[in-house]
């Protein structure tokens, strides 16, 4: 099939799912905590119009449901908690200096084509019209994967975990239409209960070392004083 | 025969159109800072004084000092002959692609950095230096943009590119979204405006073109200056026929001439406009930041690659 034939409304799907991935490699360049939770918010809220979309497109109604739910947690929820969370912690100016920024940035889109190559197989056994968006989804979750292995602080580690997720809800929306509504509402507890526990985390972390870099986890007091 | 009188026709509206495009941009910032503002024809004035001063040469001055205003023109009035104005299919469109059409820019370029740095003067040296650095890191950006758009229409030709977006309308590619965003960056890079250099400023530390031609007087520096304003012009309507075609005439009646002319005129004093705004919204970025601007373009037209090949393409 060719892609001009798409309908219209396909093919904002696929420009939305483009966009989700141009939000996963600002959110592994962006070294500002607000900004890093404001474009997780953005991504969210791409997430809702992508699923509402498709919802209306295959006339799969109860995905709505998803949509609402990522809406009320990823776009509301989370960047809210996550905002007091660095209010309480005094870290709002905070900036994070990451590691070669160019080379992560070319390692993302080599995790990008790393991502296609491996999706190519998946993709024939679909036929659905939203199957080429599974490799974006392999690429969203990987690049959340890079996120946490290049950060040290850990409220952009954490950010970095909970994209890994959209990637995998966007996965099961573009590939299978959602997964069963348990499921799904589990996930979403899950994710729920994690934002919330690693708030305490983030408390308990600092108190424990005085800081969140988690770089001085690696080391030992014994051994370093 | 008529395409090549419509041709030189549509060459000359680009040069004489140009000053006006400057002139807009300038007078709408004015009016959004509150301030009185020239009139918009006033780069006319302003050519038409320069052209009639007498030329100033340094003693220091080789050949190459005099002749790199004439082919920075020439260069950029041909890259400007190239790109489709108001009607595709006009004869001089064959005349080159738009990889040469980079090339004509880097030969512009090119001259531009000896001259500046011919005199021998610090400040023509530093802009030199500035300037290549940028567009060492804009090109390869601009040309991955330009890659992606042509393997949608499957031809390198702007004017084939622009009529094969004309006959396939109202299609959303995801590749060309961000192949507009990446070159709307390299183009406010490559046209020195202002996040990455301030057209209006003569501060030392702070300039870039105006660095290279700070010792051009008379004629010389008013062919720099046209040059400059040309150089907006073309990639202005690149963006805008690339990204919105609409309007512009495929063939050569009067009617849709016509509209393709309204049109362009149209969408130009848009374009201008939400530039001024752009200008008036944000600060000039420290030169040291350019690079990860310039490597945001590269990765959005990258972007706009991969999401051609992984969503077009089945």
């Amino acid at each position: 099939m060719n892609y001009a034939q798409l309908s219209l409304i396909e093919q904002l799907i696929l420009t939305l799912s483009a966009m989700v991935l141009l939000t996963s490699f600002l959110l592994l360049a962006q070294t500002r905590i607000i900004s890093l939770i404001n474009i997780f918010a953005a991504q969210g809220f791409l997430l809702f119009l992508g699923t509402c979309l498709i919802a209306q497109s295959s006339g799969m109604y109860h995905l709505y449901i998803s949509a609402g739910i990522t809406l009320a947690l990823k776009v509301f929820f989370i960047p809210w908690q996550l905002r007091r969370l660095v209010k309480r912690l005094d870290i709002r100016r905070d900036v994070e200096n990451v590691g070669g920024p160019s080379m992560i940035m070319i390692a993302g889109g080599a995790l990008v084509l790393f991502s296609y190559y491996v999706a190519l197989p998946i993709r024939e056994l679909s036929t659905l019209a939203t199957r080429n968006t599974i490799a974006i989804s392999l690429a969203v979750i990987l690049l959340g994967m890079l996120m946490m292995i290049t950060r040290r602080k850990a409220v952009a580690q954490v950010v970095g975990f909970m994209s890994m997720e959209n990637g995998l809800f966007f996965a099961a929306v573009v590939s299978t239409y959602g997964m069963p509504m348990v499921v799904e509402l589990g996930v979403a507890f899950d994710v729920l209960v994690a934002a919330i526990l690693f708030g305490i985390f983030f408390f308990q972390i600092r108190a424990g070392i005085g800081s969140l870099d988690v770089d001085h986890l690696n080391r030992l007091h014994e051994v370093d004083r | 025969m008529n395409g090549w009188i419509l041709a030189l026709a549509q060459t000359i509206l680009f040069l004489f159109c140009a000053p006006l495009l400057t002139g807009w941009v300038k007078w709408v910032k004015c009016k959004l800072q509150s301030r009185r503002g020239a009139p918009p024809w006033q780069p006319y004035r302003d050519l038409l004084k320069l052209f009639r001063k007498e030329v100033v040469l340094s003693e220091s001055a080789s050949p190459i000092f005099r002749v790199a205003p004439y082919i920075v023109f020439s260069v950029t009035a041909l890259a400007g002959a190239v790109v489709p104005m108001f009607a595709v299919g006009l004869p001089s469109a064959a005349i080159a692609d738009v990889i040469v059409l980079v090339g004509f820019f880097a030969l512009g370029r090119f001259f531009l950095a000896l001259a500046g740095m011919d005199v021998g003067t610090a400040f023509g040296g530093m802009g030199s230096s500035r300037e290549m650095t940028i567009s060492s890191l804009a090109e390869p950006a601009m040309l991955m943009g330009i890659f992606t758009i042509a393997m949608t229409v499957h031809s390198t030709n702007l004017a084939s590119m622009t009529r094969y977006l004309l006959e396939h309308p109202i299609q959303l590619y995801p590749s060309f979204v961000f192949a507009a965003m990446g070159m709307l960056l390299v183009a406010v890079a490559e046209t020195g405006r202002i996040p990455i250099d301030n057209p209006a400023t003569h501060l030392e530390l702070t300039m870039v073109h105006e660095a290279m031609i700070l010792e051009y007087t008379g004629r010389h520096l008013a062919l720099m200056e046209w040059g400059a304003m040309l150089k907006l012009m073309i990639y202005s309507i690149l963006l805008v026929n690339l990204f919105l075609p609409w309007g512009i005439a495929d063939n050569f009646s009067t009617l849709p001439l016509l509209i393709g002319f309204g049109s362009i005129v149209i969408k130009l004093f848009l374009l201008g406009t939400a530039l001024a705004v752009m200008e008036t919204g944000i600060a000039k970025m420290r030169f040291f930041r350019a690079p990860q601007y310039l490597g945001l373009a590269f990765i959005l037209c990258l972007l706009g690659m991969l999401s051609h090949v992984i969503l077009e393409i089945n």
